[in-house]
């Protein structure tokens, strides 16, 4: 039992304040309640899937800077194929952005390996690349999205034979991350293919010495990565309706919550729940300072400060870890 | 190491040459593109084009100083787009009411603050440069939000020195060559023949080697992170009075074209190689190619395309010719 408590000493410290920031939310506004709870849930949901992608390049010893960029392709396919698409045919189009996902963070990944230019180089040209084919695509805020799709991350849970009031209370957009991470993440994580992620992480040259194709894992990470990216860039047209051409401040946010979450940069430690719960936290920092009506650019200038403080941080740390 | 084995193909004589002299290809490749804009338009060329040309070209280049000087310690700086901004708003606004050498001064400073926040977080934190730049530009351009709220009654006033600079002629020549000529002397010789310059090369050639003989890594970034923002704020002022409008976004578009003007000047990201001189010839090289995409009437996001490519196969390239990994 202790030993599960010292393992995991970093999430539930983030447990904890997740909780202290949420008294303090229900403090600064006595109202807060499910409607609250659901619109944090919707309004974190593209950094949580954005931090997810991140944490996993990370993890596998790398770093994406175009994925706030891949959203943006995602959110402007997605919502320019389902303006006025019916039900079945927006199924097909989640599918098939979910594909282009793939294919983009296969493409960023295939690029590193191929050109041996280093990550951080590949991805920062990439982002400019994938801006301007968001552009391409669609050159201001517009398309549509299914209804279904968004009645998915609306609402409360409501299960057939339960009593609405006992599940009223969780946020769809929760589930829909949970579900999310579930599916792609745990089953990777569990395979050959997440040990590999960690393998090359830690140390990418042990790992080819013990046989693992570093080349094509470090492609599959990023892959993996462009799917969340995917998947995050779809949550931002299912909440907004539209598709939105200009990348948000994804990019910088998902490297502080990765950090905050307790994944090392330069690879090999860490978990996915770190992040998410990082995520949250720094979410309910923002209502918090909106509820204390705090200037919105302020808060954003709190928010910037914060997460640059937070990387400094991992940075510091990521160098102590490294002279020991 | 084996003298026999090595006998260069014509291919690698070419890329070795490429790589120790990067302003042949460079001029060649200008000569070129102003060739087949010839051809696209032939009324195009004339003494006006290039004056203006030249005129579009310099607060881009004076830009990519900022990114040259950072790569050649294996950084960049990302914020430089948003303290030119900052320093153009800042001066602009306040020139009415405080007048305008005060107002320069204190946008200057503003830019000197932003280069001490990176280099804080660069050389002591040791941040990577770029997440660090990236992350104050976002606090920065947060600051700007909320400082236009409060001048937003007061009018803007543009310097007359920044607009004679940036937009006046002399003998068919643009003004701001007078800024720029001795700007770009002083960068080249700073970088060749002055202790900083070397210590910046060696840095980015190799960081723990540059430690071992005793340099003061941290010192020196702390040093070239504030110059490289003094360097931004300085384009900021040419550039508004280039402009003549104080926007929120004046510089940040030149964010991308000065990164892509540096590496395809020749200048090395991963630090240890390259020179101003080559970035100029960038510069110019991005400018020309800037019109005769307009010219083919090729969208904002192609542009944006194309120079991310271009950044992405020059670097490639030069690790091909260099086999450096």
């Amino acid at each position: 039992m202790t030993r599960i408590l010292a393992g995991n000493g970093w999430t539930l410290g983030l447990v904890g304040l997740l909780a202290l920031l949420l008294v303090a939310t229900k403090i600064i506004q006595p109202d807060f309640g499910v409607s609250g709870l659901d619109s944090v849930a919707r309004s974190a949901l593209p950094f949580a899937l954005a931090t997810v992608g991140m944490a996993i390049v990370v993890i596998a010893g790398g770093i994406d800077l175009s994925i706030a960029a891949m959203m943006a392709v995602a959110s402007v396919t997605g919502a320019l194929l389902m303006d006025g698409a019916s039900d079945g045919q927006a199924a097909l189009v989640v599918v098939l952005v979910l594909a282009l996902g793939l294919a983009m963070g296969a493409i960023n990944g295939a690029l590193i390996v191929l050109t041996r230019v280093p990550d951080i180089v590949v991805t920062l040209a990439m982002l400019f690349v994938w801006q301007g084919v968001a552009l391409l695509i669609l050159n201001a805020p517009g398309g549509g999205a299914a209804p279904w799709l968004r009645a998915l991350i609306v609402g409360g849970v409501t299960l057939p034979g339960v009593p609405p009031a006992l599940t009223q209370w969780l946020p769809k957009g929760v589930v829909f991350l949970a579900i999310c991470v579930a599916l792609v993440w745990v089953p990777i994580r569990r395979s050959k293919l997440g040990l590999m992620f960690y393998a090359i992480g830690s140390d990418p040259l042990a790992a080819f010495r013990s046989g693992v194709p570093v080349g094509r894992t470090r492609i599959a990470a990023y892959a993996i990565c462009g799917l969340f990216a995917a998947l995050g860039g779809l949550s931002v047209t299912m909440s907004t309706g539209i598709g939105e051409p200009i990348p948000g401040p994804y990019l910088l946010a998902s490297v502080a919550a990765v950090v905050l979450g307790g994944v090392v940069l330069g690879g090999g430690r860490g978990g996915i729940v770190g992040p998410i719960l990082a995520v949250f936290v720094l979410r309910l920092v923002r209502l918090d300072l909106t509820l204390l009506s705090v200037d919105p650019n302020v808060a954003a200038i709190i928010e910037g400060s914060i997460m640059v403080a937070v990387v400094m941080l991992g940075a510091v740390l990521a160098t102590r870890g490294r002279r020991t | 190491m084996s003298m026999i084995a090595d006998e260069p193909t014509t291919l690698g004589r070419i890329g070795r040459l490429m790589v120790d002299n990067p302003l042949i290809p460079l001029v060649i490749l200008l000569c070129a593109l102003i060739g087949v804009l010839a051809i696209l338009n032939p009324a195009i060329l004339s003494v006006f084009w290039v004056s203006n040309t030249i005129k579009i070209a310099i607060p881009l280049a004076m830009l990519a100083a900022c990114q040259t000087l950072t790569m050649l310690t294996g950084g960049i700086d990302l914020s430089a787009g948003t303290v030119a901004t900052i320093t153009a708003f800042v001066a602009a606004t306040l020139a009415p009411i405080i007048g305008a050498p005060a107002a320069i001064a204190i946008a200057l400073s503003c830019a000197v603050l932003v280069g001490l926040l990176n280099g804080f977080g660069v050389a002591i934190a040791r941040v990577h440069p770029l997440i660090m730049t990236l992350g104050t530009a976002l606090i920065v351009y947060g600051c700007l939000l909320v400082y236009q709220r409060f001048v937003i009654a007061t009018g803007v006033q543009i310097p007359n020195v920044l607009v004679w600079l940036g937009t006046g002629r002399s003998f068919g020549l643009p003004n701001s060559l007078i800024v720029f000529v001795p700007f770009a002397i002083l960068i080249i010789w700073a970088q060749r023949r002055t202790g900083f310059g070397r210590l910046l090369y060696a840095i980015g050639s190799n960081e723990a080697a540059a430690r071992l003989s005793g340099v003061r890594v941290w010192q020196v970034q702390f040093a070239l992170y504030a110059l490289s923002s003094v360097i931004a704020g300085l384009t900021g002022l040419l550039y508004l009075g280039q402009i003549k409008t104080a926007s929120l976004s004046l510089a940040i578009p030149l964010d991308l074209p000065s990164v892509a003007a540096a590496v395809v000047g020749g200048t090395s990201i991963f630090g240890g190689r390259g020179g101003y001189g080559g970035t100029i010839i960038g510069a110019l090289i991005l400018t020309v190619l800037t019109t005769m995409l307009t010219l083919m009437q090729i969208p904002e996001g192609g542009r944006r395309i194309l120079f991310g490519l271009i950044i992405l196969l020059v670097t490639a390239l030069y690790i091909r010719l260099t086999d450096r990994n």
